[in-house]
């Protein structure tokens, strides 16, 4: 099914996402550019960094969602798993290894239940055991099953914000990725389920890659043990998290924008 | 308490202003309606009857029912549907879902919208060349349904391309991340969210089938028929004709006799409204975000 790309390099084999030389266009305009970074197995991996500085396209590209934007282009490569996205021939089984949650929490117009039975659906999966099960699995480790085990039946999109997100997450979890990107999920959920989702995510951590793009300087401080700073659509550097939080930084602008003094 | 300024007492008075404004305009639209209804059940009320629904016209038409005539416009509007619908949902989800945005597809779309605008006598004119003729339906069900489809069309295409973009694109970026494919989000998250107002296009189209006289006139309604039709390959009576040849085409008909036509030929669009409409509110109770 999947190509292994002749001159993957050595490092790629062992990394779980490798970026070299990577640059995002819409049309002419240049969104991010000269990106290079290594993301390791089981790691949490936060990004940073003001709004419109290319976080989100940065993600588009691991899976590939640059192929459902007409004006976006890419150069640059992209290894994931050891093998060069442009190369799986399966656009769809690429993505379905990535689970992604967005900004604003998208339940969809279905039942609670099938919000998260929806990806094995896809997949194949139409016993109805199997998917109970499934279902129950991921809502629990979303930590959501107390509150909908009774209304499985409900509309995914009548629930609150909070409720809603973690729903999202159960249904990337549905997926049994291999990689999870977290898009500043934490915009329009309280601090309370935002303390709630952190901690889901340090269990996640023991079985899959997180990446976690954050507008929350200290959430990355609290989750992250490599945190990338983007900033006006350039990576400005990376880092462990200890090391940039403990002031060991390269460019002054990282320093500046982790201690809130920025613009 | 709070004094209410000038500004205010003005602000309060345009409010006024235009809640009448607007009041009279919806006033004004329904009064046409009303008026219509009113005569044609005034009128045509006492015309009707069980014979009067389900019997031949009979004495050169000047007593009797109405029978084939309301059959034929059921046969014509069914097929009409059977031919429209698929063809036009089918283009309006390839417009929507799966074309690019450029030059094309937007030449498309005027077009589309353009076709909307063309009068009903070319649609009968090309209905007659196309289907009659070079397709070799002859004048039959087949020939005037199609054309009643291809003149509805775009109905249905815009009202579906509307309704499909008015569910939101998170929900189907929200899907493709998931690894499905575009197919597999359109089946099962935006179609479903779709449909009601799919239908509500599909009610505009059923009303207009109905009551269009010109596109079947010289494609496959007849003056008159004394048998029923038995497939679409005959021809049939169609009650919008019946009407304008009942009204104006035959000497001593009973003055409640168009009248009568009239109310059922609205009788039967309204009750393919109130369908898809009980329809679509049963639809709409169960989709919400």
């Amino acid at each position: 099914m999947v190509n292994p790309s002749q001159d993957a390099p050595a490092q790629a084999k062992n990394k779980k996402v490798l970026i070299e030389n990577l640059e995002i266009k819409y049309g002419d305009t240049v969104a991010l550019t000269d990106v290079n970074l290594d993301i390791e197995a089981n790691e949490i991996y936060g990004i940073i960094g003001p709004a419109n500085s290319g976080k989100t396209s940065f993600l588009n590209c691991i899976n590939r969602m640059d192929d459902m934007r007409p004006n976006m282009s890419t150069t640059g490569r992209v290894w994931f798993n050891g093998i060069d996205v442009t190369n799986w021939r399966n656009l769809y089984s690429l993505r379905r290894q990535i689970g992604v949650v967005f900004p604003l929490p998208v339940g969809l117009p279905l039942t609670v239940y099938n919000n998260v039975a929806l990806a094995p659906q896809l997949s194949g999966i139409n016993k109805k055991a199997d998917l109970d099960e499934i279902v129950e699995r991921c809502l629990r480790r979303a930590a959501l099953w107390d509150e909908v085990k009774d209304r499985l039946d409900s509309l995914g999109s009548l629930l609150s914000g909070g409720q809603q997100q973690r729903l999202t997450i159960a249904r990337a979890l549905s997926q049994e990725p291999d990689l999870l990107m977290l898009d500043e999920f934490s915009i329009a959920v309280d601090p309370v389920t935002t303390m709630r989702i952190e901690d889901v995510l340090k269990e996640l951590k023991k079985e899959m890659t997180i990446i976690l793009v954050t507008n929350l300087v200290q959430q990355a401080q609290r989750l992250a043990d490599r945190t990338a700073f983007f900033l006006n659509g350039r990576m400005v550097e990376m880092g462990k998290t200890e090391d940039l939080f403990a002031g060991k930084v390269q460019h002054q602008e990282t320093l500046d924008y982790i201690e809130g003094r920025f613009g | 308490m709070f004094q209410e300024t000038q500004q205010n007492i003005k602000h309060k008075k345009t409010e006024r202003l235009f809640r009448i404004l607007f009041l009279m305009m919806v006033l004004l639209l329904i009064t046409p309606v009303l008026m219509i209804l009113g005569t044609l059940i005034v009128k045509g009320g006492p015309a009707i009857s069980l014979e009067f629904l389900f019997t031949n016209p009979t004495n050169g038409m000047t007593e009797g029912g109405l029978f084939p005539a309301l059959l034929g416009t059921i046969w014509l509007v069914v097929v009409a549907l059977l031919a429209s619908v698929p063809l036009g949902i089918a283009a309006a989800l390839y417009l929507s879902e799966y074309a690019p945005d450029n030059w094309l597809t937007r030449a498309i779309n005027l077009a589309i919208v353009n076709l909307a605008g063309v009068p009903s006598i070319v649609h009968a004119l090309f209905g007659v060349g196309a289907f009659v003729i070079f397709f070799d339906f002859g004048t039959s069900i087949l020939a005037a349904s199609l054309t009643l489809a291809v003149m509805t069309l775009p109905v249905v295409i815009v009202a579906t391309r509307e309704s499909l973009q008015a569910v939101p694109q998170a929900f189907r970026e929200a899907c493709w991340n998931m690894g499905a494919t575009r197919w597999q989000t359109i089946r099962r998250v935006v179609l479903p969210n779709a449909i009601s107002g799919i239908l509500t296009g599909i009610i505009l189209e059923v009303s207009r089938t109905a009551g269009e006289t010109a596109p079947i006139m010289f494609t496959g309604a007849a003056f008159y028929l004394p048998f029923l039709p038995e497939s679409v390959f005959d021809q049939t009576m169609a009650l919008a004709l019946h009407l304008f040849v009942v009204a104006t085409q035959v000497p001593n008909v009973p003055p409640s006799m168009p009248y009568g036509v009239a109310l059922v030929l609205i009788s039967i669009v309204l009750l393919f409204n109130a369908m898809s409409i009980t329809f679509r509110m049963y639809l709409r109770g169960q989709k919400k975000w």
